[in-house]
C-alpha cells in the first residue's frame, strides 16, 4: 500500500525522480529522460531489493535534505555528495535503515556529480507514458513534472530489509581526467579528416553550461565540410554534435529526440555513467573502439546486473 | 527499397534512404516501418522516422549489430501489408489572425497580399508530417507554398501559446506547448495535440497529413471549452 515516504526540507540544486527512462515515444518527440548515470541507479535499486528499473532520486552536486516519514531501507550510489543521517556521515554503496524522523542531508561534493538514492519499495508517482522519470523541459513525469521543492511529500511502498553492501570491485572511480570511448559517425563526411584526428587526439573540457540535456565541451575547433547543418535525424544518448562554432556538445539523458547538427561520434553505453559523473572542468579525451568491442562491454555489464539481481534476492 | 545501414553508437542503427527531402523517400521510410511492425525483430525497442532516415533503437544483449543488420536487410524484402499503411488527413481547426495570430498582418504585408489571401493559401491544403521531434508532439510539415515563406523573427519570442500555428522560413507547423519561438504566428488551434494521460496520447504521427481549417473566434472558444471531448475529423487519404 502506498504511504508517506519522506518530506523535502531542502530541495538541493536539482533533485528529480528518475528511472531508466521513457521508451517507445521518441518518434513523437518525447525525450527518454531517465537517470544520467543508470549504473548507479540500478546498483542502488539492487542494494535495497528493488527491480533494476525502479525509480529513485537523482541529486545533482548540492544534495537535498529529506525527513523520513516511515522506516525504509535506503542506499545511496554514484557521486559522493557526502550523505549524512542526522548529521552523521553514512556510507555510500551500502544500504541502511532510514528511520521515521531521521534527516538525510548532504555536504560538499567529494567525487562525482550525481548521487542516486534508492528506497526499498520505490517511489510512488504515476507512470506517465510508461515511466516515472521527470522530463523537466516537457513538464512531464516524476513529481508533478518538476524537480523536488521544499515541502513536497513523496509517497512510496516502503519496506525494511537486511543491510547489504556492494563489493569494492563494482564501485567506479570518478577522476578529473577521463578517456571516453566512442564509435565514430554517423556524419563523418561532414568533417575535415584532420577534424576527426583532432577530436581523437586532444582533450576537451566540460563547460559549466552543461545539464541533463547535454554537456558542452571546450577545446580545439572541429571544422566542417559544407557547414554544420544536416537534414534533421534522431539523436541517441551520447551523440556528439558539432555546431558551426566547432565546439562539441554531448547529448545526454534529457536530449531532444532529433537534431540538425552534424555528429562526429557516439559515446558507448558503458561509458555514459562515468561521463554523467564528470564535473564541469573535467578534461576528456576520446578513444575510438569498434561496435563489436562496445557491445561485448555492454553485454558484460548486463550480465553483471543479472547475476547481482539473482544473488541479492 | 534502397538504404544504407550504419551503426549509431552501440544501441542504435540508422538506415539512410537518401539525402533529399521528398514525399517518395518519406513513403519508403513509412513502408519500412510498416514492415518492422509486422516482422517484430527480437531486441528492437523503438524507432524514429526522420526526413531521410530511420533510426532503430535495440538491446545489444538480445541481438548484436551484425545480426540486426542482416535481419533488417531481410525485412526490406518482405512484402509488407497495405492495411498498416493507411494514411489519414487530420483536419486541424485554426482561428487565424487577431490576438490568435498576431503576425498574420506581417505575413500579408510582406507578400503584398490581403490577410484573407494568406489564410486561403495556408488552409485547405494537405501538409505531410515528415517527422516529429524537437518537443513532444511537434510535427515537421512539408508542403508550405513558397509564396508564403517569411523570415523568422530576429529576436525569438519568449513563448508562444500552445496550439500556435506559425511560419518560419519555408516551414510551417503547430506548437503543442508553450516554447520560445522565432516563427511568425498566424493563428492558433484550440485542439490539444498531446495529452499524456489519454490512451492515445498523440493526435497524429509521421507519415500522416494535416489540413488546416479556418474557424471563427466563437468556434475557437467553443472547441476550447469542449476540451478532450472535441474529436478531430480525419479523412482517409487515397
Amino acid at each position: 500500500m502506498t504511504e508517506f515516504l519522506f518530506k523535502v526540507l531542502k530541495p538541493g540544486l536539482q533533485t528529480t525522480i528518475q528511472d531508466l527512462g521513457r521508451t517507445g515515444y521518441q518518434q513523437y518527440g518525447i525525450s527518454p529522460s531517465g537517470a544520467m548515470d543508470p549504473y548507479s541507479l540500478q546498483m542502488a535499486n539492487l542494494l535495497v531489493g528493488n527491480p533494476l528499473h525502479e525509480a529513485g532520486l537523482e541529486a545533482t552536486m548540492l544534495g537535498p535534505s529529506l525527513e523520513a516519514m516511515t522506516d525504509v531501507s535506503v542506499a545511496i550510489c554514484g557521486g559522493n555528495l557526502q550523505p549524512m543521517v542526522n548529521k552523521k556521515k553514512v556510507s555510500m554503496w551500502k544500504s541502511f535503515v532510514f528511520k521515521k524522523g531521521d534527516i538525510l542531508s548532504f555536504g560538499k561534493v567529494e567525487s562525482g556529480t550525481r548521487a542516486y538514492i534508492g528506497f526499498a519499495g520505490g517511489i510512488d508517482v504515476p507512470l506517465v507514458l510508461g515511466s516515472k522519470s521527470t522530463f523537466i523541459n516537457g513538464a512531464m513525469g516524476g513529481f508533478n513534472g518538476r524537480a523536488l521543492e521544499a515541502g513536497d511529500i513523496v509517497h512510496g511502498r516502503p519496506f525494511v530489509r537486511k543491510n547489504r553492501f556492494l563489493h569494492k570491485e563494482f564501485i567506479p572511480e570518478y577522476n578529473a581526467q577521463l578517456v571516453i570511448r566512442v564509435i565514430l559517425g554517423p556524419h563523418l563526411e561532414k568533417f575535415h579528416p584532420d577534424a576527426i584526428k583532432r577530436f581523437l587526439s586532444n582533450e576537451y573540457t566540460i563547460s559549466p553550461q552543461s545539464n541533463r540535456m547535454g554537456f558542452r565541451l571546450e577545446g580545439p575547433e572541429l571544422g566542417h565540410i559544407g557547414g554544420a547543418d544536416i537534414i534533421s535525424d534522431a539523436i541517441p544518448a551520447g551523440g556528439i554534435q558539432v555546431p558551426s562554432n566547432g565546439q562539441p556538445i554531448i547529448l545526454m539523458a534529457e536530449r531532444q529526440t532529433t537534431g540538425g547538427y552534424a555528429r562526429i561520434a557516439t559515446v558507448i553505453s558503458v561509458d555514459l555513467p562515468l561521463l554523467a559523473q564528470a564535473m564541469p572542468g573535467t578534461k576528456i579525451g576520446f578513444a575510438e573502439i569498434t561496435i563489436k568491442e562496445a557491445q561485448e562491454l555492454y553485454r558484460k555489464q548486463r550480465k553483471l546486473f543479472n547475476v547481482l539481481s539473482i544473488v541479492s534476492r | 527499397m534502397e538504404f544504407k545501414i550504419s551503426p549509431l553508437g552501440d544501441v542504435a542503427v540508422v538506415l539512410s534512404f537518401g539525402n533529399e527531402i521528398n514525399e517518395r523517400t518519406n513513403r519508403q521510410i513509412q513502408l519500412f516501418v510498416s514492415k518492422l511492425e509486422i516482422e517484430k525483430i527480437r531486441g528492437i525497442i523503438e524507432w524514429v522516422p526522420a526526413y531521410t532516415s530511420l533510426t532503430i533503437y535495440y538491446q545489444p544483449e538480445m541481438i548484436a549489430y551484425e545480426s540486426l543488420k542482416a535481419e533488417l536487410e531481410k525485412v526490406s524484402l518482405s512484402p509488407g501489408e497495405s492495411k498498416s499503411d493507411r494514411k489519414f488527413v487530420y483536419e486541424i481547426p485554426v482561428c487565424y489572425g487577431g490576438e490568435w495570430g498576431v503576425d498574420l498582418a506581417y505575413v500579408a504585408d510582406y507578400h503584398g497580399m490581403e490577410k484573407q489571401e494568406v489564410i486561403d493559401i495556408h488552409a485547405n491544403r494537405e501538409y505531410l508530417i515528415y517527422m516529429m521531434g524537437f518537443m513532444p508532439g511537434f510535427p515537421y510539415l512539408g508542403g508550405l507554398p513558397e509564396k508564403l515563406a517569411v523570415p523568422r523573427l530576429e529576436k525569438p519570442r519568449q513563448s508562444v501559446v500552445p496550439g500556435a500555428v506559425g511560419i518560419g522560413g519555408n516551414q510551417t507547423g503547430i506548437y503543442p506547448a508553450d516554447v520560445p519561438s522565432g516563427w511568425r504566428i498566424i493563428g492558433t488551434t484550440p485542439v490539444t495535440l498531446f495529452s499524456p494521460e489519454k490512451e492515445e496520447p498523440f493526435l497524429f504521427g509521421s507519415g500522416q497529413y494535416i489540413k488546416f481549417v479556418p474557424i471563427s473566434e466563437e468556434q475557437f472558444l467553443t472547441i476550447k471549452q469542449m476540451g478532450d471531448t472535441y474529436e478531430v475529423k480525419r479523412i482517409e487519404k487515397r
